[in-house]
């Protein structure tokens, strides 16, 4: 439905101009005197200023270590290929490589690369990974000087996710299946 | 310095002239370049931003707390500005009609350059046979319209030579504004002329000289209203810079150009405004008499005082010029028609007509 909004004639004195003239001074003069004198710009010196971003933010993706500290990756490959950029690329170990440095896993990856410069945030390794290893973190503004240098690699990625300490999938998984074991189930 | 007052009369004449032009032109120039930074900065407060603050040359670091607080202020910003502009692809399009849009630019600096020839920016520096204005015409008036008419065919040659159609319609639009505003401007001008009774602008400023209640602004205020009005039209200053009209035109009459021809035509719309505003000061706001007067000056000391007076008053209209920017959005292009031939143009008509009337009855 269209609306029709009318239209009135400006009145002599607006006409004028002279009322829209002493509105912009204030409008202008309000904001002048925000950031001049009270030091309240809009805006952040980015580089030294930083948005401090909310509780959920899809930022950049890295690995995430248990509690012991012990590598969560099992080099399963599905956020490789998940993954819709391909920006992940995952060099599994091979039948005589290196084993996994914690229990409830076989193996752990060789090397694992995620290029920065294609990842698009989008949280699909995040979402298919079953092992809670990887995750998308704060970091929102990820720069460098050459190609090679944003192509983040096995151990960087570990460093800068850091433990994860929300998510204890094992030790979860341990006491549900300890709660089934003691479930009463009605006899008939 | 004893050995200039041996000259003749005429090798002096020249050789002032030349200094003063040198000096006029670099502090001109010196101008433009602080003009842009503060237009910068204001608008950056005005939008609740903080504008230019990184430019760091190599020894700004060297001073203690000064440096840092220049570069805050952004004091370095129109160094690293005027570079880039020389540094910058100097690309001209194939399609331009060539000669035309390398003369255009220069046509646009030229005209506002050559109006802050008759504008006296002081009084003496202790010599009464060498006034601070680089030339002292009987017609400082009909020169300058004459010069500021020029500056529109910089903008219509751009337009035209540019051959494509948002630069061919900011020359249009140029054209039309341009020509009708100056009627306007030039009419508000009579009434001040006719109460002071000489086109000589250094006998204008002499009228005002005595103290703040000579100026021509308390006696002529719906003149003042008029010329300013339509030197925001003349300069393509906003509410009225139809011509360019980034948002609608891309750029306007400059749209194809880029470099140190862009640059120049950015500094002959500064250098306009430059003009512009010591025109104000010197017609209506007496020039380079302080506001409690105080005469031509004696001595080195009070001269350079008339010159720091006139630069503080051309300041403050420059501040309003980049102030009012933000304050209105651009006129419709009938708009602006109708306000300058049925609002203005009578308007200063009326005032001159009321000035007669006035005159001719104080002087029964």
């Amino acid at each position: 439905m269209t609306k029709v909004v009318e239209r009135k004639p400006l009145s002599a004195l607006e006409r004028t101009y002279l009322p829209t003239l002493a509105s912009g001074l204030k409008v202008t003069w309000k904001h002048f005197k925000k950031t001049v004198f009270e030091g309240k710009p809009a805006t952040m010196e980015y580089p030294e200023e930083r948005w401090v971003v909310p509780e959920g933010y899809r930022g950049a993706p890295y690995l995430v270590k248990d509690q012991e500290g012990h590598t969560k990756c099992v080099s399963c490959q599905l956020c490789e290929f998940v993954c819709p950029p391909k920006a992940i690329k995952i060099t599994p170990p091979g039948p005589d490589g290196q084993v996994a440095d914690r229990t409830n896993a076989e193996k752990m990856p060789q090397e694992f690369e995620i290029n920065m410069l294609r990842c698009i945030f989008c949280g699909f390794c995040q979402e298919v990974c079953p092992e809670e290893a990887i995750f998308l973190q704060r970091d929102y503004s990820l720069t460098g000087e050459s190609r090679e240098e944003m192509i983040y690699n096995k151990e960087k990625l570990l460093k800068l996710g850091g433990v994860h300490g929300g998510i204890q999938k094992w030790k979860h998984k341990l006491e549900e299946a300890k709660e089934q074991e003691e479930f009463p189930v009605a006899k008939i | 310095m004893d050995s200039i007052k041996y000259l003749d009369p005429t090798t002096q004449f020249v050789l002032f002239s030349i200094v003063k032009i040198l000096i006029a032109f670099v502090v001109v120039m010196t101008f433009v370049a602080y003009a842009v930074l503060v237009e910068r900065k204001v608008s950056a407060w005005i939008q609740d931003r903080v504008g230019p603050n990184r430019a760091t040359p190599f020894f700004a670091q060297y001073l203690p707390i000064i440096g840092p607080a220049l570069v805050r202020l952004g004091i370095f910003q129109p160094m690293a500005d005027g570079l880039k502009f020389l540094l910058k692809e100097d690309f001209t399009p194939s399609y331009v009609r060539k000669v035309y849009f390398w003369l255009a630019p220069a046509i646009t600096v030229i005209p506002a350059l050559m109006t802050i020839a008759v504008i006296p920016f002081g009084s003496t520096l202790g010599n009464p046979a060498n006034p601070m204005v680089i030339a002292d015409l009987n017609v400082g008036i009909l020169y300058t319209f004459g010069v500021v008419s020029l500056g529109v065919y910089g903008i219509v040659l751009a337009g035209y030579a540019s051959n494509s159609k948002f630069p061919f319609l900011g020359g249009i639009r140029a054209t039309a504004q341009m020509i009708s505003y100056e009627i306007a401007m030039g009419m508000s001008v009579v009434a001040i002329f006719m109460v002071v009774g000489d086109l000589n602008l250094s006998r204008v400023v002499a009228y005002q000289e005595a103290n703040i209640f000579h100026w021509m602004v308390f006696k002529q205020p719906l003149a003042f209203v008029i010329f300013l009005v339509a030197a925001f039209a003349e300069t393509n200053r906003l509410p009225f810079d139809l011509p360019e009209s980034e948002s609608e035109l891309v750029g306007g009459y400059h749209t194809e150009y880029s470099s140190m021809k862009f640059a120049l035509f950015f500094l002959g719309e500064y250098a306009a405004m430059i003009a512009a505003s010591a025109m104000m000061v010197t017609l209506f706001f007496g020039g380079w008499a302080y506001p409690w007067g105080g005469g031509e000056a004696a001595g080195l000391l009070n001269g350079l005082g008339h010159i720091l007076c006139f630069i503080l008053k051309m300041g403050v209209l420059l501040v309003v010029f980049i102030w009012v920017r933000w304050m209105l959005p651009r006129f419709r292009y009938d708009q602006l028609m109708a306000l300058g031939w049925s609002r203005f143009i009578p308007l200063a008509l009326a005032n001159i007509l009321v000035t007669a009337i006035w005159l001719a009855f104080l002087s029964r």
